[in-house]
């Protein structure tokens, strides 16, 4: 038994990876969220909006990097990331110029908006395929690790070794600051007020002057910058597929039903949920059981419960058991 | 102009291009259109059942083609009698302990009180029961797999001919459809959309890594087929002599008369399938779709089980959708996982039904027919469409290789755009619905 080396490893391979990928879930999700509270439709072009912020970003790093501009230790993305926000944001009140404003006006049923949106996450796939192609892209620059396996174990002289990478650590920092102004914005400031007063009661919202063609602005705004930063967040941490992004789609819908659909503090609590599901049932527990357990006990097999290529069937049971037993998520969010 | 004569055009502009692309490209490319197109417009009928006749939107198309598929290869291929011997059993013990563990917890979520020793029993059930599936099923594959992995390794089918793999795929789909639907139906209508999608992506997950079942990513190649093969028409002094008598090359001949035959399979199926549809549609069960799609309130407040419709309604319209997925394996002679990709199977069949007319079954057809042509032919268009452009710029300008090697993803934004500006100028469709 060895427990303080049994938790090392947990650590490495479960609590880091799984926080980090459940930050970037969380905010996939509360984009999501956030659509279907003031535009109230599932928006199926979110993943595609994430590649195609996370494209922009690649490409204006690229000229960052060619022109020998860095952020010493920290990727070069995070200062293209502002630019990066500021093209999406652009191509997606381009779009509810072009395709959703429409709707809204006519006031179609959210069923024919599922629909567009689907429209739209095919052009926008084609956009991101046809500007930077369907192959893997590296992004990432700068230092690779805050800490390393050799320092931990260097430091701390246990057998198992520690790897916190840059990117995670990014993550994490980066995805509280968000979370953080997000709320501050929401509950505090004028405009994030009447935006809740307009998810509520849309009727009543226009009755107390609110501008509905504002909050729309605003509410696409808010989530190209989302959406934006976590697929950068993603691409950093792992590298930019377009297809692996539409897969994404996935797991956010999942995370932000599991949370209640137009809650953002459900949002979040749906990406952890999902992102720690999805890891510790794909982990091989082996390693960590070998530690944790007498000898005698020690698994033979790799203890794995799913093989990674399922990762996606995890967040789709959790999806259909919240759905059989409490359709509205964890925080009630909108109703059924 | 009345409906009929304007009916009549469409379909004699589809059969235009296609004989079009007969006289410009090939025979054997033209049939090749029209065999797919057939499939195509199934396709379209089963999810103008879900979409036009009940407003149920399904993404999850692409799962229930591949079960489709999957059918077909568990029907039509000999059993392969070691792998069965080895572990064949075994495997399907594990299937059967699977499926008990999950009865017994659906059970006694019925038979327990609410409450904590309600929830711990179906946990403790659903725990013990995966361990105890696990043990008895990983022994099983690794044995069926061992078995010839290189051109065996999984157990084989049935060995029955492979015309009855059609009905049993759309059995399967039904069965797929039936528990999507039973869990996603009845709540907002975007669930059922999301849950689909993610029904479609586990399928084909499935199908990519369970080798036992169909060989994975490793392809079950070789299927039975309905038709002659052109090699033995070709040795068949018969049918050379009958060609030579036309004044055909024999090589060319077989070909084509083998796409023929599966022309004349498949449009046998989708006049069936088309009849069936249009009764269904002009019957009292079709009004009565037509009114909860309209209004969900007021047919209920008429004594209407709208979600046991739509249940029975999604799974018909799934299985028409798997018995297109058998049809089309069976035409490629191969279950392929890998190439079973969202936008083909699930969002392209979405623009047939939308661009041809929701909610009209002669629309569905004719959008699966016309997109199906335009799908084929967006692609050369779009190189040549490249070409114009680069034409003025020097060879190896990176922007000139760009574009061309971008040709390709063409097909995304072509098919994205015919989507959003056919609901946004023209929401009914083609042959609008009557």
């Amino acid at each position: 038994m060895d427990l303080l080396n049994a938790f090392v490893a947990l650590s490495n391979f479960v609590l880091i990876p799984a926080i980090a990928y459940g930050s970037q879930l969380a905010l996939g999700a509360l984009g999501v969220t956030l659509i279907y509270g003031i535009l109230r439709f599932s928006n199926f072009a979110h993943g595609d909006t994430m590649a195609f912020g996370t494209m922009a970003t690649i490409l204006i790093t690229w000229g960052f990097q060619a022109i020998g501009i860095s952020a010493g230790p920290l990727p070069t993305a995070l200062l293209a990331l502002p630019f990066g926000i500021a093209v999406c944001a652009g191509l997606i009140l381009l779009t509810d110029r072009g395709v959703y404003r429409f709707y809204r006006t006519q006031k179609a049923k959210p069923i024919i908006f599922v629909m567009v949106s689907l429209g739209v996450m095919f052009i926008m796939n084609g956009l991101v395929r046809f500007i930077i192609g369907p192959n893997d892209q590296r992004f990432a620059d700068g230092e690779r690790f805050i800490i390393s396996v050799r320092e931990f174990k260097a430091l701390t002289g246990l057998k198992e070794g520690l790897a916190f990478k840059t990117t995670q650590g990014i993550t994490v920092l980066t995805a509280v600051i968000v979370v953080a102004a997000l709320f501050y914005f929401l509950n505090r400031t004028r405009t994030g007020k009447s935006m809740r007063a307009y998810s509520d009661n849309e009727d009543l919202a226009l009755l107390s002057g609110i501008n509905p063609e504002r909050v729309v602005m605003v509410t696409w705004l808010i989530v190209a910058a989302l959406a934006t930063i976590a697929g950068v967040l993603y691409g950093l941490d792992k590298s930019f597929k377009p297809f692996v992004y539409f897969q994404l789609l996935l797991p956010i819908f999942a995370s932000a039903i599991v949370g209640g659909l137009g809650s953002p503090l459900g949002a979040i609590a749906g990406g952890f949920t999902i992102a720690f599901s999805e890891v510790m049932i794909t982990y091989a527990w082996k390693k960590v059981a070998n530690y944790a357990l007498p000898e005698a006990l020690a698994p033979d097999g790799l203890a794995q419960l799913l093989s990674t290529d399922y990762k996606f069937a995890v967040s789709f049971v959790i999806l259909l058991i919240v759905l059989l037993f409490r359709p509205t998520g964890l925080f009630a969010g909108k109703s059924v | 102009m009345s409906d009929t004569a304007r009916n009549v055009l469409y379909f004699g502009f589809v059969a235009l291009l296609i004989i079009g692309t007969g006289f410009v490209q090939s025979w054997n490319s033209a049939l090749f259109v029209l065999n797919f197109g057939l499939i195509s417009a199934i396709m379209a009928l089963g999810v103008n059942l879900q979409w036009g006749f009940a407003g149920l939107f399904n993404v999850g198309i692409m799962g229930f083609v591949a079960l489709g598929g999957l059918a077909t290869v568990l029907i039509s291929m000999p059993p392969v009698g070691e792998a069965w011997a080895a572990g064949g059993l075994r495997v399907v013990l594990a299937l059967v302990l699977g499926a008990a563990t999950i009865v017994g917890a659906i059970l006694a979520y019925g038979a327990l009180p609410r409450g904590r020793v309600r929830a711990i029993g179906m946990i403790a059930i659903l725990i013990i029961g995966f361990f105890v599936y696990r043990a008895v099923f990983d022994g099983g594959v690794a044995a069926v797999e061992a078995v010839n992995p290189a051109n065996a390794g999984y157990l084989g089918g049935l060995g029955l001919p492979v015309l009855v793999a059609w009905p049993v795929g759309g059995l399967l789909a039904a069965g797929a459809a039936w528990i999507i639907g039973k869990t996603a139906l009845g709540l907002r209508s975007d669930y059922l959309a999301i849950a689909t999608l993610g029904i479609a992506e586990i399928i084909i997950a499935v199908l990519k890594n369970e080798d036992w079942l169909a060989r994975g990513v490793k392809n079950v190649v070789g299927l039975p087929r309905p038709a002659p093969y052109e090699i033995d028409l070709q040795n068949s002094p018969d049918f050379v002599e009958r060609v030579s008598g036309w004044g055909l090359d024999p090589v060319k001949a077989s070909t084509l008369w083998v796409k023929l035959i599966y022309a004349g399979l498949f449009a046998a199926v989708l006049v069936v399938l088309f009849v069936l549809a249009q009764r269904a549609l002009h019957s009292p069960w079709g009004r009565m779709m037509r009114a909860i799609r309209d209004n969900e309130v007021a047919s209920e407040a008429m004594g209407k089980d709208v979600k046991a419709r739509h249940l029975q309604v999604f799974v018909l319209g799934s299985a028409i959708c798997g018995i297109a997925g058998a049809m089309m394996t069976t035409l490629d002679g191969q279950l392929t996982p890998g190439t079973y990709q969202p936008l083909r199977f699930t969002f392209l069949v979405w623009v047939m039904v939308i661009v041809g007319g929701s909610g009209n079954n002669l629309g569905a057809v004719l959008g699966g027919f016309l997109i199906w042509w335009l799908w084929v032919m967006v692609e050369p268009i779009g190189l040549g469409l490249m070409q114009l452009i680069t034409a003025g710029m020097a060879d190896g300008y990176w922007l000139r290789d760009h574009l061309l090697d971008s040709a390709a993803h063409m097909r995304l934004l072509t098919m994205g755009l015919v989507l959003l500006l056919v609901l946004r100028f023209s929401p009914r469709g083609l042959i609008p619905e009557r």
